[in-house]
């Protein structure tokens, strides 16, 4: 069951509990309510609440002044309740005129009411007029389900459409479900679990080096207070320990030498093999989602999503989250050992502490904003280059070039003035550290001087606490820097996740029909589709015998590149089926059923690689002579053989070595290869001369034989071939039938291709000329 | 056994004569797989780039035939294998490389790095600035520096 044609009971039991309440307060027995709309605007536009109510026998509708209760919901505060039978009720109709939408109800003598809602209530007001719809029909009988919907857990925040469960994002407006960033980062721990242990040894040996390197200071102690004190005041020291004291040295910097190394080592082992494992999950993730997702999304910014971002994530986990771990444990230890040595001492030591940690904190807030303002600028540059460079065909052939620089300095100027913002509060605060560090190292250093006076302690217990204290400043500043490294990482870990949530939107069947090799017979059933809440086709029905050839014609925009879409399965249609060999081609699993369409588009897209890799791209291992007959099928063998290595010729990146007319044909034999029992061509020959089309064409017709065959063409000329013609318009079909016939009824298709001849013979007749204009004003409206 | 005669005439121009007797002047042996497999799928093009005779394996042809297409396939493949890497080209374009080759010693410059193409498994190839392609068939024989320069464009 798809999303607008709803199951009552389905509907009914997601409806909210006050809704439930109130419509059962005013049911009649027996009356069972299906489905219910919640108008958020009076006929005023002013915001009101109502509720309209859908039942098997009657619609209620409830209306609350918004000023004496503006919540409404309950029964009794309604200031009007109105009842309609559905015997009274003639048809039902929704009205959508920017953003705002109107609900319509008639009778047989006219309207009878009429609700305004915002766009937000749009999918519910669809899902009454559906439901009545389908009352008026058959009495509620619905087309059987085949894919049951997962229930409903939520609501969507933009739209209020019912999120399912697994729903990562809304199925009518697309938004995503807001999740906090930081949390995105503690689900790195999943990647990570598979290295367990070496992380866990990790730890341990962070743990290991961070106290190798507390032993120096330590160590210095004795040294002073047992042995130079003494030996300088002329007292007996025991000088024989002086060696051990230095070789203690010495050993504890190699010690920290080592530990340091295997620790770097083993950490970033783990955090480079969880960034590549990060980066393999998302890229293969972004393979399986459907053509939708990729619609909607920008490919830099899905290219960063899947390099940069994990590789940011890579490296706050390898440098920052490593730095903050010694940090803490350094602090820990460090205070612990004060504390063990001088109570007094460590209390005047630790006592400005929480008072500079909360400087530090606060200036790296007023940084961490200068950094997110800094990375803005730095993408507005970026997508500036992107943008630019492969379009510097059109920036040179309109002469902007120095628009561009303009518009680049621009954007160059902000990334400066951002930095410059940075770098004077990061000045600023270096030297406030520094300051605060001396003034810290000033206080023990006052306060020991008294101490050593009175003998509380000795010499070398205060060097060992000013060693100390100094290391203790530097670890606070380095520490602080983690703020906003968290806060950069966890947003690169919520853009990561952002793609490894998606539910690809063309789900695989539960129990898939395996259609091995189909016929090629096609049936579009009752079709509909919506993109966005906005209707793309309406209704459509059409037969296509296997191996048959249609041509689809209309103007752009009339729905034609979706319907073929539909029929590969980019998308799923919003309602209705599309049925191949009689089997709805949602039961088949996708790769199965595409593996039967051969697709030829208009901008034919090669990888790089040779030629003949091109060719078998969906038959990697085809041998040679199929790869040279499908070539030949397609008219390409002649052309790859006068290239300079042949088959083994590079084509390019996107195939650039090559031209037009010859990566068309490149990608007809691409096609001819796999042998698909359905061909589709969209306007396979519109972007090449007309002697090169004279040689597609000729390739196309070796490939349709047999197959059936979609094709798109604005070109009518093109699709002499065809059995038969479609004609659309605005998300309909309007015509059906083969060329003559259609010429014959002297519809839209005759007007169209009495327009192509008039063009080609360089007269433009005004008539159609003006009706194609008027045409394209009302689809803009 | 398929055979056919393979000759020039007085103008250079190369002649094919088909068992029957016909000929065409001005004919072009191609192999379709130069490199992936060029003992197989050989064909013979006019003047035109029409396609007169395909050859499926080099097998197929009597010793003499084959002797003279080899003879003439011979003349007109040209794809270097670098066998190592002599200088070390700078990271700017274009870059000047300069090479040994199964063919000897040449220069040659490569636009940019878009120019090297790393084929898996290791396999390199190179189009230099002119067209001519290069073929490194597998990295793993170079020595360390060639392999090295070769990392600095992958």
């Amino acid at each position: 069951m798809k999303r607008g044609m709803t199951d009552p009971m389905e509907t009914w039991a997601g409806s909210p509990e006050w809704v439930r309440t109130l419509a059962g307060s005013k049911l009649e027995p027996g009356e069972s309510p299906l489905t219910w709309f919640e108008p958020d605007l009076n006929h005023r536009l002013f915001y009101a609440p109502g509720l309209v109510v859908l039942t098997d026998r009657r619609v209620l509708s409830f209306e609350w002044d918004p000023a004496k209760s503006p919540n409404g919901r309950h029964p009794e505060d309604a200031s009007s309740l109105r009842v309609w039978p559905l015997h009274s009720v003639s048809s039902i109709s929704t009205r959508d005129q920017s953003g705002i939408g109107a609900l319509e109800l008639f009778g047989p003598d006219g309207l009878l009411a009429w609700w305004r809602y915002t766009v937000a209530r749009a999918p519910a007001a669809r899902r009454m007029v559906e439901r009545l719809e389908s009352l008026r029909r058959g009495g509620g009988a619905l087309a059987p389900v085949s894919t049951e919907l997962p229930a409903i857990t939520g609501e969507c925040a933009v739209c209020a459409a019912p999120l399912r469960a697994g729903d990562s994002t809304c199925r009518e407006c697309g938004a995503s479900p807001s999740r906090p960033p930081v949390r995105s980062l503690l689900r790195l721990f999943s990647v990570a679990r598979k290295y367990l242990f070496m992380s866990v040894l990790g730890f341990f040996l962070t743990l290991a080096s961070t106290a190798s390197g507390l032993i120096p200071p330590y160590l210095t102690m004795p040294l002073l207070d047992n042995v130079l004190v003494p030996y300088q005041n002329g007292q007996p020291a025991d000088t024989h320990m002086v060696k051990w004291y230095l070789l203690g040295l010495a050993g504890a910097s190699v010690l920290a030498w080592a530990l340091t190394w295997a620790q770097m080592y083993v950490l970033s082992w783990v955090s480079e093999r969880i960034s590549a494992d990060l980066r393999n999950l998302t890229y293969s993730h972004l393979q399986r989602l459907s053509l939708e997702y990729f619609g909607g999304k920008r490919t830099g910014d899905l290219i960063s999503r899947v390099s940069s971002d994990t590789d940011r994530i890579c490296y706050f986990l390898s440098v920052y989250v490593l730095d903050f771990v010694t940090d803490v444990i350094m602090l820990l230890m460090t205070a612990g050992i004060l504390l063990s040595v001088d109570l007094r001492l460590a209390a005047v030591t630790l006592l400005p502490m929480p008072l500079i940690a909360f400087l530090v904190f606060r200036v790296q807030e007023r940084l961490g904003h200068g950094f997110s303002l800094g990375n803005r600028a730095w993408a507005e540059l970026t997508s500036i280059l992107a943008e630019t460079i492969p379009g510097i065909r059109v920036v040179k052939a309109f002469a902007q070039e120095d628009h561009e620089i303009q518009r680049f300095r621009r954007a160059n100027d902000s990334v400066l003035s951002t930095n410059d913002r940075v770098n004077r509060v990061w000045a600023y605060f270096n030297a406030v550290v520094v300051l605060l560090t001396d003034l810290g190292v000033l206080i023990v250093w006052m306060f020991g001087v008294w101490l050593v006076f009175h003998h509380s302690v000795t010499v070398g217990v205060l060097t060992a606490f000013v060693a100390y204290i100094s290391r203790f400043y530097a670890r606070l500043d380095s520490m602080s820097r983690m703020a906003s490294a968290t806060q950069r990482a966890a947003a690169s870990a919520q853009r990561v996740f952002g793609v490894l949530d998606r539910v690809p939107k063309v789900p695989e069947p539960a129990d898939p029909i395996h259609p091995v090799r189909v016929e090629g017979g096609i049936e579009i059933r009752n079709l509909s589709f919506r993109y966005a809440s906005r209707p793309i086709l309406k209704d459509l029905n059409l037969t296509i015998r296997p191996g048959e050839m249609i041509g689809l014609v209309g103007q752009s925009g009339a729905g034609k590149t979706t319907l073929i879409n539909l029929l590969c399965r980019f998308y799923d249609v919003t309602s209705g089926e599309i049925l191949v060999d009689g089997t709805d081609i949602r039961r088949f699993p996708t790769g199965e059923y595409r593996r039967n369409i051969g697709l030829v588009l208009q901008e034919p897209f090669l990888f790089s690689g040779s030629v003949a890799e091109n060719i078998a791209y969906g038959r990697p291992n085809a041998p040679r002579e199929e790869i040279i007959a499908a070539a030949r099928a397609a008219r390409a063998h002649e052309f790859i053989l006068r290239l300079p290595n042949g088959y083994d010729s590079l084509v390019g990146e996107r195939g650039q070595f090559l031209s037009g007319g010859e990566r068309q044909r490149v990608s007809i034999a691409r096609a001819l290869l796999i042998d698909p029992r359905i061909l589709i061509l969209d306007e396979a020959t519109s972007s090449v001369d007309t002697e090169t089309e004279r040689e597609i064409q000729l390739a196309l017709a070796n490939l349709i034989q047999g197959r059936t065959t979609i094709a798109i063409a604005h070109r009518l000329s093109t699709l002499q071939r065809a059995d038969r013609l479609v004609v659309m318009q605005r998300g309909e079909i309007v015509e059906v039938g083969p060329h003559a016939e259609l010429l014959e009824r002297g519809g839209v298709y005759a007007r169209l291709h009495q327009a192509q001849i008039d063009m080609h013979e360089g007269r433009l007749q005004p008539a159609a000329a003006e009706e194609a204009e008027e045409d394209e004003l009302l689809e803009e409206l | 056994m398929i055979s056919f005669t393979l000759q020039r005439d007085s103008q250079r121009r190369l002649v094919f004569t088909a068992p029957d007797g016909r000929t065409h002047i001005d004919v072009d042996p191609v192999r379709a797989f130069p490199l992936s497999d060029p003992r197989h799928s050989i064909s013979i093009c006019d003047s035109l780039g029409r396609e007169i005779l395909y050859i499926d394996s080099l097998d197929d042809l009597d010793p003499a035939t084959r002797a003279s297409l080899e003879a003439e396939l011979a003349q007109r493949e040209f794809v270097p294998i670098i066998l190592r890497v002599i200088n070390t080209p700078p990271k700017t374009e274009p870059s000047t490389w300069q090479v040994e080759t199964d063919r000897g010693i040449t220069t040659f410059e490569v636009d940019s790095d878009d120019s090297v193409y790393r084929r898996p498994p290791r396999r390199v190839s190179i189009v230099d600035s002119r067209g001519i392609r290069y073929e490194i068939p597998d990295t793993r024989n170079l020595d360390h520096h060639s392999r090295r320069v070769l990392d600095r464009f992958l």
